[in-house]
């Protein structure tokens, strides 16, 4: 058993913990992710981790409210415990070599943008962030990236909050204005990341796209993560979990992972509304 | 009295029953089937059984123990030679182990010496309360990585000679394959939980969600104080055709498909974790798994169920009472078949249709078989033109898997094959000193009584270097 040693809700469908999982917060790097467990019939669900305190021994996860098992977490409190809680997986992000780097995060994407900038800050990189948000309600994290970030962009769809647009309106007034980045780093819905692909694509800037797929294991065993890279023509299969979550964002067939992603669609939502009417009528 | 050239029948759940449930299908031998079958048992003396055996269980012994209605002798003598005799006596392949060596086969059917083994552990599980004793610790610290048939079995015959023996399994739930492989009806997953019980009895630590080679690596645990270290972390990575159209929905490789529905529990009524229930389902392969993945998908709903198999029923190297059991269920095998394609819904006129991207059929060729192959198998070649569709709505891949590579990736020093297996010698031993390895991370997917024949031997050979110390 975990305990959740903090909690703290950043926004009406987003929540912050802080799990005490000393192996876990010795060893997990920025990009990395667990799997939890909230009891002992749940499923098991990917989070990247947000941050570690290797001191304390705990491990910061940050998860949007979005299906049954996520609506049950997000109703234990600070104090208690859940069932169980793995890690690290994936490999880290590649930080070598890069001294000029752009963060683009949408949504809850941007808890795992996060450390990922200040990781860059930290190596002395020049880190710019472009941070996207539905709206003003929704916005996360926007001191911890003010303070890691040489620039920060923060967006909102209905122009409630900082500029109105999305995320790859600033990015492409950077590139056009002779921005020359060494790598764009982008985490969010995988439409986001698409389009941002497409934005850098004809300035010809590396692009890293963080994916999260539907996954069980986490260590390679049942293949459910798998995503198709097209190399050279080539297609080719690899497992997020062992290969990513971070891949060559021009290689990714984005429309198969949208859909791969909509494989339990019907399932999730009708276990949601369960699990939300159970804790109302509780 | 003649013999009786026929092994006894074991009860079993009625096919058109069984197929609806995950409840175990075959029921065991009551003690007066038992006693009969056990008396069918020449006693001969070169026991050429004992040989078959990976784990050289004294066959004749426990069979003469039975006879003489000593049961829980025969148990003991089971005890000496292997930790898991409730699961071997479900799960090994005795027809080409040590069923296969029997005198009595040459004549007559072989003795049922797996059906003998099951009864013997079931009659001791079910009447012997007593709790192991742990033995007194000698001192010596020892790390398991994986909790499947190899690592339990090393751990329980390292414990039982007084190491302090942990387990480190990446899983929440102990047991390896046991648990996330094989299925409910076969294996009851109680009786796995109570073998892994045992062990706990005798002193073994179990420490699950713990990753060697991601949470810790091997050169951390020897840093803790473990002076040996055995690596049995399976092969976990499941192999893909490679054909186009095995991104769609419902395309599952087996690991996935019954990791759902096993460790997850997704066959329950009202499960957490999902999994598509129903319809027409093809599993590619020919192996234990894809009998296991076929069966399931039959249990969970399905309205027929294939096993799409290249090689004829010869070849098929699943055990022959699991092709058996999935026959009389109504699984319909079309042998000398390969998948050149899977297809998928594509609405061209609506992107958002809710049905794109989920798999409508299987596209195969017949096959005809050729010379014999490295394999000594005959090998399948495509009978040109012959290319047939069959109407699925999932396709579950059953063709093999590969070593895991965390653990190479993370240990230096640390050699392995071409195909990904751990290098180790004759002991046991690795390339890398007092790191021992055995299972399926050295062999790719074998059976689960080699995989404790692997982890016995890793056990005495660990046993030797520290007792020397």
């Amino acid at each position: 058993m975990y305990k959740i040693i903090r909690k703290k809700v950043l926004n009406p469908t987003v929540t912050q913990m802080e799990i005490e999982a000393p192996l876990v917060a010795r060893k997990a790097k920025p990009g990395q992710f667990i799997i939890l467990r909230v009891n002992e019939e749940g499923e098991r669900i990917p989070l990247t981790v947000a941050g570690t305190n290797p001191e304390e021994g705990t491990v910061k996860i940050i998860f949007q409210i979005v299906g049954a098992t996520t609506e049950i977490l997000n109703h234990k409190e600070q104090g208690e415990y859940i069932q169980d809680f793995v890690g690290p997986l994936g490999v880290a992000t590649h930080t070598e070599g890069i001294k000029n780097v752009c963060i683009v995060g949408g949504g809850v994407g941007c808890a795992i943008a996060m450390p990922v900038a200040q990781e860059f800050h930290r190596l002395g990189a020049k880190v710019t962030s472009i941070i996207g948000f539905r709206s003003k309600d929704l916005l996360i994290l926007e001191d911890e990236f003010r303070e890691c970030s040489d620039r920060l962009e923060v967006m909102t769809d209905d122009g409630s909050y900082g500029r109105h647009g999305n995320v790859t309106v600033p990015l492409k007034e950077m590139l056009e204005a002779g921005e020359k980045f060494d790598m764009i780093i982008t985490i969010g819905p995988l439409i986001m990341m698409k389009f941002v692909v497409a934005a850098a694509k004809p300035f010809d800037v590396p692009v890293t796209v963080s994916m999260n797929p539907i996954m069980i294991d986490g260590t390679g065993m049942c293949g459910g993560c798998r995503i198709t890279l097209v190399r050279d023509g080539k297609r080719i299969t690899k497992f997020a979990c062992v290969d990513g979550p971070d891949f060559n964002g021009y290689e990714i067939d984005f429309d198969e992972a949208m859909s791969r992603g909509r494989m339990y669609f019907d399932y999730e939502r009708k276990a949601h509304e369960e699990a939300c009417n159970l804790f109302k009528k509780a | 009295m003649a013999i009786d050239p026929k092994k006894h029948e074991m009860p079993t759940q009625a096919p058109e029953v069984r197929a609806h449930n995950f409840q175990e299908v075959a029921l065991g031998y009551t003690e007066e089937i038992a006693l009969a079958e056990a008396s069918r048992c020449l006693n001969c003396k070169n026991q050429p059984c004992v040989g078959g055996c990976p784990v050289n269980i004294h066959i004749p012994e426990f069979i003469g123990r039975i006879k003489e209605g000593d049961f829980e002798g025969a148990y003991q003598i089971i005890s000496q030679t292997s930790s898991l005799p409730a699961v071997c006596g479900r799960v090994c392949p005795q027809e080409s182990q040590c069923e296969s060596k029997c005198t009595l086969g040459i004549r007559f059917e072989p003795v049922g010496i797996g059906r003998l083994e099951r009864f013997v552990a079931d009659w001791h599980n079910a009447n012997v309360k007593e709790k192991a004793v742990a033995p007194e610790s000698n001192g010596h610290k020892v790390a398991i990585v994986g909790s499947g048939p190899s690592g339990l079995t090393c751990a329980g015959d390292l414990a039982k000679k007084g190491y302090k023996v942990t387990v480190y399994e990446a899983l929440h739930t102990a047991g390896g394959v046991l648990v996330y492989g094989i299925p409910e009806f076969r294996l009851p997953k109680s009786i796995v939980a109570k073998e892994v019980d045992t062990l706990k009895e005798l002193g073994v630590d179990v420490e699950t969600n713990v990753i060697i080679g991601k949470t810790l690596t091997i050169d951390e645990l020897f840093e803790m104080g473990y002076e040996a270290v055995f690596v049995g972390s399976g092969a976990g990575l499941p192999n893909f055709m490679n054909i186009p159209g095995e991104a769609y929905k419902g395309v599952y490789s087996a690991n996935e498909f019954l990791t759902r529905s096993n460790l997850m529990k997704a066959y329950l009524d009202d499960p957490k974790t999902p999994i598509m229930k129903g319809g027409k389902v093809a599993v590619v392969g020919g192996g234990n798994v894809a009998m296991d993945a076929a069966r399931t998908a039959l249990r969970l709903g399905a309205e027929k169920v294939y096993i799409v198999y290249r090689r004829s029923m010869e070849e098929l190297p699943a055990r022959k009472e699991e092709v058996e059991h999935a026959e009389e269920e109504g699984i319909d095998f079309r042998l000398l078949c390969n998948p050149v394609e899977i297809l998928g819904y594509n609405n061209p006129d609506n992107p958002r249709d809710p049905k794109n991207g989920f798999v409508t059929g299987i596209r195969c060729i017949k096959m005809e078989l050729g010379e014999p192959d490295a394999s000594g198998r005959r090998r399948p070649v495509e009978i040109p033109g012959s290319e047939f569709e069959l109407d699925v709505d999932a396709v579950i891949m059953s063709i093999g898997t590969s070593p895991n590579p965390l653990i190479k990736s993370t240990t230096k020093g640390l050699e392995v094959n071409r195909r990904g297996g751990i290098i180790i010698n004759e002991d046991g031993l690795t390339s890398r000193e007092n790191v021992y390895a055995g299972g399926d991370a050295v062999t790719g997917a074998a059976t689960v009584i080699s995989a404790m024949g692997a982890g016995k031997v890793a056990a005495k050979s660990i046993d030797a270097l520290l007792s020397a110390k």
